[in-house]
């Protein structure tokens, strides 16, 4: 049975891992900051993305931001409902409202994410 | 209080920072046989009134579209104006007002875009439509870049029925953005095989309706091949009045319908400005470039109107915007609106049938003189006659002697293919009498 671990990004995304597939979304915090999100733009299955690089679109009432991918690798899932339903963003982000998921080809990119307990204290650190 | 740009000192300041000694020394790089020393011979001065009469003169001697026989169309069409347009269009609250970004002081701009949007989407048979963007041409290569967005891909396909300068101006704008373009050579006769051409690599397929030469065409099947391919279809049209008349781009399966819109409450005005018309389906919203007014209610219920969707606009979203468009043509979108208004449904309809039936009179008529052939017969308001031997520059130099402006040669735009020198395309509208094509047919048959 694989392990299942689970990451933060500065920029508010996470990424749990298992078997090598990373599902990825953007943090609680990044939904709040957020507001309500009316509109979800996904990353095309298939699509190549590198770590760092544009992969999706959260817009909100307020402002429409980047979501960036945490490691390198291809989009195996993309998660239709939130494109549907994008009020799901601010219900569940770090649980059914996931982004896409991304068949890692890069698994040593993990080493430079944040666990959960580091996130949280970095997120004390924005203040 | 004056103003004045620069002092001598701000000058000589400005000359050492750059290292050259004279103003002079910037133009080094124009050959000297180009450059005039001194002053052009000029009169030393008159009186205003005869400034005035001098000038008016001058311009007297302008074969005007206002005063002559003209079948000039190729993309501007000359069409009556009522007056109410500008009555209304230059009243101080629309004619100076800026950017609606307050719409608590903005409520009158803001329902003439959002009464325009609703108009251009009816017109076009289409879901949404945008506040307008500059012209036809720069609709058109936003349509482009909007495919290329939404469908992940990078080619587009220019139909030879595309006006030129639209082809030109999307080929331009896109040239450093990624997407390779095709352009199908000029097509007058409506033979180019664009459903031998669909493939799904392609983001969007670009046809216009009546065509640059006049054809009108059914895209219905065109549209349904290209959706089994994944491929958006965008349609152009040069001519919207053709649009009281004939199939909307939207019935036919359009999925963006971009438009010239000056031919409805906007005059000819030497070629400028436009008004750019841009159309689409709902589910593409997002993807849309452009300014976009909304309906609301405010904090009391009542109706109100808002700029909405800001987020895909570049003063938001930065460079990840869906455009660089930060601007809509306002006064031409309002003249359009005005014009619209008065006609009504039906009144659109009857002006349409007006033009239809004054290009027909004019092909007819046409058709009777030696040497005369009608390219096409399904046309709207304008069409392409071939000459035979006889180059179609010629004949229009020839006419314009005799006070008649006769129409386009179509070589003027694609002075690379020889093969239409003969070729002329002519359009008639409400504003062309009987006795102006009968000069007309007349005098050509002088000069054939």
């Amino acid at each position: 049975m694989s392990q299942i671990q689970l990451y933060f990004t500065p920029d508010h995304e996470w990424i749990r891992v298992e078997g090598g597939i990373g599902t990825v979304g953007v943090s609680d915090h990044a939904q709040q900051a957020l507001g309500d999100v009316v509109f979800v733009e996904l990353p095309a299955l298939g699509q190549s993305l590198r770590k760092g690089g544009d992969a999706a679109v959260v817009e909100s009432v307020k402002a429409a931001s980047e979501v960036y991918s945490p490691v390198s690798g291809e989009v195996v899932a993309v998660n239709q409902a939130i494109v549907d339903q994008p009020g799901l963003v601010n219900q569940a982000a770090e649980g059914d409202a996931w982004f896409f998921r991304v068949a890692l080809t890069e698994p040593t990119e993990l080493d430079g994410l944040m666990a959960p307990e580091a996130y949280q204290t970095f997120l004390r650190g924005l203040g | 209080m004056r103003y004045l740009p620069l002092t001598a000192a701000d000058r000589q300041a400005m000359l050492n920072a750059i290292g050259v000694a004279s103003v002079d020394d910037l133009y080094e790089d124009v050959p000297l046989a180009a450059r005039r020393d001194g002053l052009v011979d000029l009169p030393t001065g008159s009186d205003e009134m005869a400034v005035e009469q001098y000038l008016a003169a001058l311009a007297g001697k302008n074969q005007t579209a206002e005063r002559a026989p003209l079948f000039i169309g190729a993309g501007a069409y000359r069409h009556h104006v009522p007056a109410a347009v500008d009555a209304l269009i230059q009243r101080g609250e629309f004619l100076t007002s800026y950017t609606p970004y307050q719409p608590e002081v903005t409520q009158g701009t803001l329902q003439v875009l959002f009464e325009f949007q609703t108009q251009v989407a009816l017109l076009t048979g289409m879901e949404v439509a945008n506040a307008s963007l500059y012209d036809g041409a720069t609709a058109t290569a936003e349509a482009a870049a909007m495919a290329v967005r939404v469908t992940r891909r990078g080619k587009v396909l220019i139909s030879g029925g595309v006006h030129p300068h639209y082809r030109e101006v999307t080929e331009t704008t896109l040239q450093f953005a990624g997407p390779a373009i095709e352009c199908l050579a000029p097509d007058p006769l409506g033979l180019e095989d664009l459903l031998g051409r669909l493939t799904d690599d392609l983001a969007c397929v670009i046809v216009q309706n009546p065509s640059f030469f006049g054809r009108l065409a059914d895209f219905t099947l065109l549209a349904q091949n290209c959706h089994a391919l994944g491929i958006l279809l965008v349609v152009a049209v040069a001519e919207p009045l053709s649009l009281g008349l004939v199939t909307p781009p939207g019935a036919m399966g359009a999925d963006i319908v971009v438009a010239e819109g000056q031919s409805i409450g906007n005059s000819l005005n030497f070629g400028g400005p436009g008004l750019g018309l841009f159309a689409t389906r709902e589910k593409y919203l997002r993807q849309m470039p452009g300014r976009l007014a909304g309906e609301t209610v405010d904090v009391d219920g009542r109706r109100g109107w808002v700029l909405t969707l800001s987020t895909r606009e570049q003063h938001i979203r930065r460079e990840k915007a869906t455009s660089n468009i930060c601007t809509n043509s306002g006064l031409c979108a309002l003249a359009f609106s005005i014009h619209l208004t008065l006609l009504g449904e039906t009144g659109l309809t009857t002006l349409a049938e007006i033009n239809h039936a004054k290009a027909v009179r004019l092909a007819d008529r046409l058709a009777t003189v030696k040497g005369v052939r009608l390219l096409c017969d399904s046309f709207f308001n304008e069409f392409v006659i071939d000459l035979g031997s006889v180059p179609a520059d010629r004949v229009v130099e020839d006419l314009v002697a005799r006070g008649i402006l006769a129409g386009v040669p179509v070589s003027r735009f694609y002075p690379s293919f020889p093969e239409l020198r003969p070729l002329l395309l002519l359009a008639a509208t409400e504003t062309n009498d009987d006795d102006e094509i009968d000069r007309l047919v007349a005098a050509l048959a002088e000069v054939l």
